[in-house]
């Protein structure tokens, strides 16, 4: 076994727990997305093309009630935007691979895969660490293509009132458990959790996630700074 | 416009934003302090999706009272706090969250 494949493995390994509710989450987007009228072909071009949970079911939202093109379109790039941020913690550890390696791993830039590479980046110094990424968004893959298709065949058999949407943000939830400890942490959740709240429907294009976590981000620069101070 | 034009049209502005700032930035635009703050970035993100999932209903308004999903939230952050498990943090929101509308 080689080096590259034990880091993939223990990406996979590190990401699994939390592909938990991805599944009910695939589930769910595979039985709306027939439900409103896409194609068994189209809903898994989303998955396959979009490949963002998050995204797709906004997608979804919007299409069914009539809104326009370009609306979804931005409003796809709006809740993806989040990627941005992710892309600048990453790009610091692969910006020595070759264009062809970041293309690939654009494509597995996840939620989930990065909340654990970003861990692992941090402690390890291996030059080929990316493999970590891959490993991650590889699983993710496989999970939501494969839940897509099963929400797919299984159609209406799932009862809408078990509300597995909800595993959603519990999955973001248990993504920041260690960070619920941390008093600056604590202050930049509550910023941007508000102004996502307060401005969702006042910010257009729902363009609440990004402006959210953009005072969220401008918050702890204002209180890391005010905190060297006082050291 | 089609479904697949607007499909793949999604698709692109996705992958452009995962892909621009991976091949836009340079290791030496990066000090200590952005690299500081950047690590702020999932508590600046994360939260702008849990707070709409939980305290909205399903036409958008804030929904305070029997809103289980808040009894549940708070369940599963209390699990989490305690036991810093994901898969328990997950399975206490799930499992409160079906006790109380199920019970």
């Amino acid at each position: 076994m080689n080096s590259n494949f034990k880091i993939f493995l223990k990406g996979i390994t590190d990401v699994s727990p939390l592909m938990i509710p991805v599944v009910p989450f695939g589930l769910i987007f595979g039985i709306l997305s027939i439900d409103i009228g896409f194609s068994p072909l189209a809903t898994m071009g989303m998955s396959l093309i979009i490949f963002g949970g998050a995204s797709q079911i906004i997608l979804l939202q919007l299409f069914s009630g009539g809104a326009s093109s370009l609306v979804i379109i931005s409003s796809v790039g709006a809740v993806n935007s989040r990627h941005l941020l992710y892309g600048a913690v990453v790009s610091e550890h692969v910006s020595d691979l070759k264009l062809i390696w970041k293309i690939i791993i654009s494509y597995f830039l996840i939620d989930q895969a990065f909340a654990v590479s970003n861990e692992y980046f941090k402690k390890s110094k291996e030059k080929n660490k990316y493999f970590h990424l891959i490993g991650g968004g590889f699983t993710c893959w496989i999970i939501w293509q494969s839940t897509t298709f099963l929400g797919i065949i299984l159609g209406a058999a799932i009862p809408e009132k078990l509300g597995l949407s909800f595993a959603v943000p519990l999955t973001f939830l248990a993504i920041l458990v260690n960070d619920f400890r941390k008093m600056i942490n604590v202050i930049v959740i509550l910023t941007s959790g508000l102004i996502a709240l307060f401005g969702y429907n006042y910010i257009p294009y729902k363009a609440y996630v990004i402006v959210a976590a953009f005072v969220g981000l401008l918050t702890a620069y204002i209180l890391t700074k005010v905190k060297k101070k006082y050291e | 416009m089609s479904d697949w034009f607007l499909i793949i049209y999604c698709g692109l502005i996705t992958y452009l934003t995962r892909f621009s700032m991976i091949a836009l930035l340079k290791k030496e635009m990066f000090n200590n302090r952005i690299r500081e703050v950047l690590s702020y970035v999932p508590s600046a993100i994360f939260p702008a999706i849990i707070f709409p999932a939980i305290f909205l209903d399903n036409s958008g308004s804030i929904q305070l009272e029997e809103n289980p999903k808040i009894l549940a939230a708070i369940i599963a952050m209390g699990v989490g706090i305690f036991s810093r498990n994901i898969i328990a943090t997950i399975f206490a929101g799930l499992a409160s969250y079906w006790t109380i509308i199920f019970i």
